[in-house]
């Protein structure tokens, strides 16, 4: 059964970047671009793994990230956060609030796809 | 005595290099040669007829002699001592040095004083670094190029089999991506060129208010009379210095409050308390029957050329600072977080408390500046809401209740303190020597 990625970035250039990619790979990318509702767009699309950027319109990664591990339904879900800020208060929070792995941008697509396929894996 | 130290090495080094015998010197000025020896030896003090006597036989004007070295050198020698390290400076020949070595001792002097100011460039700097939120979004920007740039690169490089219009597509993307990293690293570089007294540079609201105030040096007069609700949206909308909606709203916002404390505590009042009593709030809270808070923002607007330099500052609830006058030899910082040793954040923890201490601040130990802390209740709590304060907190430069006893160790901010072993350090110093 093909496996779905709900990718939550709001550049679109990274956007068709990492949804080829992934694409290419075999998965079911779905994106969404802001942190507004995008709880409402985990909750309606179901994934099986998300990809979350940091800093989006609207509302923080980490807030996001925080609402899907309050969340009975999301809770478990894989999460993998992508942020262009390196420093370590962010790996710090990232793994506070419960980040399954965390990338720094510039990222290479080899070890997006890597670790995506290691989180898929049961 | 100090001052007449130097007129005996002045009478000597003069006499020498004019060739002359103390005997002969003393003979001319028709004193004894062993009284000419004392004076030279600064064992004697000396003016009136005997300094003009010996003035004329010197050749030189009487003021080169009993003026000494200029009391700025002094005072800057003193300084330059003091922010090494006192001990190791002998600091009773201070005006020996200066006036044997005049040339040296202003080379000295003038060192020092090019380490202060790029000591100061440094904070700045590294305030602009470490919390600038044009430089953050500047990097973000540049960062997120950079990711759509390589990974973009990668599919073309490495995919075989690429679908002509995904090919094109993605040298679409390379094309548009490059070209607003180039601008984001122009942004970057004009950004960080920028010197911190430039035009160019960019300034947060807070600092525009600041920059404006600055330019009335903190005294408004036109604040002290009563006049209608438009005059001040007025005077803000014709600022220069205010060029956001953001400083022009926030500057509205405190000149507001300045012209409600002028109509309840007015300069006239003030200044004829202070006059009397001088620059001590507690005799002038008594004496003026106002609250603290409005009278220590009501000192901070005193003519500094009557009364001295008065600094203030004032925080949030949450440590953040809202207002600062700086004063000299107090630095306070622009964007990072403060001194968490500060008084001021004693007395957020403690509203009821007021503080007065002497503070030296570490890196610029030429100051003593005594500080009065204090809490204003700005809302109460309520079922609907937390209680806010603002803490403030009024620094004055020599000021005699400032005495070594008493004084307490602080620093500006973390990142150029180097004050070592401090408990309430949050981050490693720039500065060498730090932990």
């Amino acid at each position: 059964m093909t496996k779905r990625v709900l990718l939550i970035e709001d550049e679109p250039n990274i956007i068709e970047a990492v949804s080829f990619i992934l694409s290419r790979d075999g998965y079911d990318v779905k994106t969404h671009s802001n942190g507004h509702d995008a709880i409402e767009a985990v909750l309606a699309r179901a994934p099986d793994l998300i990809i979350l950027d940091v800093m989006l319109p609207g509302r923080s990664g980490f807030d996001i990230l925080r609402d899907i591990r309050a969340n009975e339904q999301t809770a478990d879900l894989p999460v993998l956060m992508l942020t262009a800020r390196g420093q370590d208060t962010d790996r710090d929070m990232a793994e506070r609030y419960g980040a399954s792995q965390y990338m720094t941008k510039p990222f290479s697509n080899a070890d997006v796809l890597a670790t995506v396929r290691d989180l898929m894996t049961p | 005595m100090a001052q007449s130290q130097l007129i005996g090495n002045r009478i000597r080094d003069r006499r020498v290099m004019l060739g002359l015998k103390q005997t002969e010197l003393a003979k001319q000025a028709g004193i004894s040669p062993s009284y000419l020896n004392l004076i030279e030896h600064n064992r004697r003090r000396i003016g009136g007829k005997t300094l003009l006597t010996l003035a004329e036989h010197l050749q030189v004007e009487p003021a080169l002699l009993s003026e000494g070295a200029e009391a700025a050198l002094l005072d800057g020698l003193q300084v330059a001592a003091h922010s090494q390290n006192a001990h190791a400076a002998e600091l009773d020949r201070t005006e020996e040095f200066a006036g044997r070595f005049p040339g040296w001792a202003q080379v000295l002097t003038a060192l020092h004083q090019k380490a202060e100011t790029l000591e100061q460039t440094v904070a700045t700097l590294n305030d602009r670094l470490a919390n600038d939120p044009h430089l953050a979004a500047s990097l973000h920007d540049v960062i997120t190029s950079v990711t759509a740039i390589r990974s973009t690169a990668s599919i073309l490089v490495e995919t075989k089999e690429l679908e002509p219009e995904w090919r094109a597509r993605f040298h679409r993307n390379l094309g548009e991506d490059s070209r607003r990293l180039a601008e984001g690293a122009e942004a970057l570089v004009r950004h960080l060129e920028a010197a911190p007294d430039t035009d160019e540079d960019v300034r947060s609201p807070m600092d525009e208010m600041h920059a404006f105030l600055a330019q009335h040096n903190y005294t408004l007069p036109f604040l002290e009379k009563s006049m209608g609700d438009g005059a001040i949206p007025h005077l803000v909308a014709q600022a220069p210095d205010l060029a956001t909606d953001s400083a022009r709203r926030l500057t509205e916002t405190w000149l507001r409050q300045a012209h409600s404390d002028a109509q309840i505590l007015p300069m006239r009042a003030l200044r004829q308390a202070v006059d009397v009593l001088g620059l001590e709030p507690n005799a002038l809270a008594r004496q003026l029957q106002v609250d603290a808070p409005l009278l220590l923002r009501r000192m901070a607007s005193l003519p500094s050329d009557v009364y001295g330099p008065v600094g203030l500052v004032i925080c949030d609830g949450s440590g953040t600072i809202i207002f600062r006058k700086q004063v000299p030899g107090f630095s306070i910082p622009t964007a990072a977080g403060a001194c968490a040793l500060w008084p001021l954040y004693r007395v957020l923890q403690s509203p009821l408390s007021r503080v007065a201490v002497p503070l030296e601040q570490s890196g610029s130990q030429h100051s003593r500046i005594m500080s009065y802390s204090l809490a204003e209740l700005r809302r109460p709590a309520g079922f609907d809401g937390p209680a806010l304060v603002h803490a403030h907190m009024l620094l004055l430069p020599d000021h005699p209740e400032a005495t070594a006893e008493r004084v307490e160790h602080v620093g500006s901010s973390c990142r150029i303190c180097p004050m070592q072993d401090c408990a309430a350090r949050r981050e490693p110093s720039l500065m060498t020597g730090a932990e």
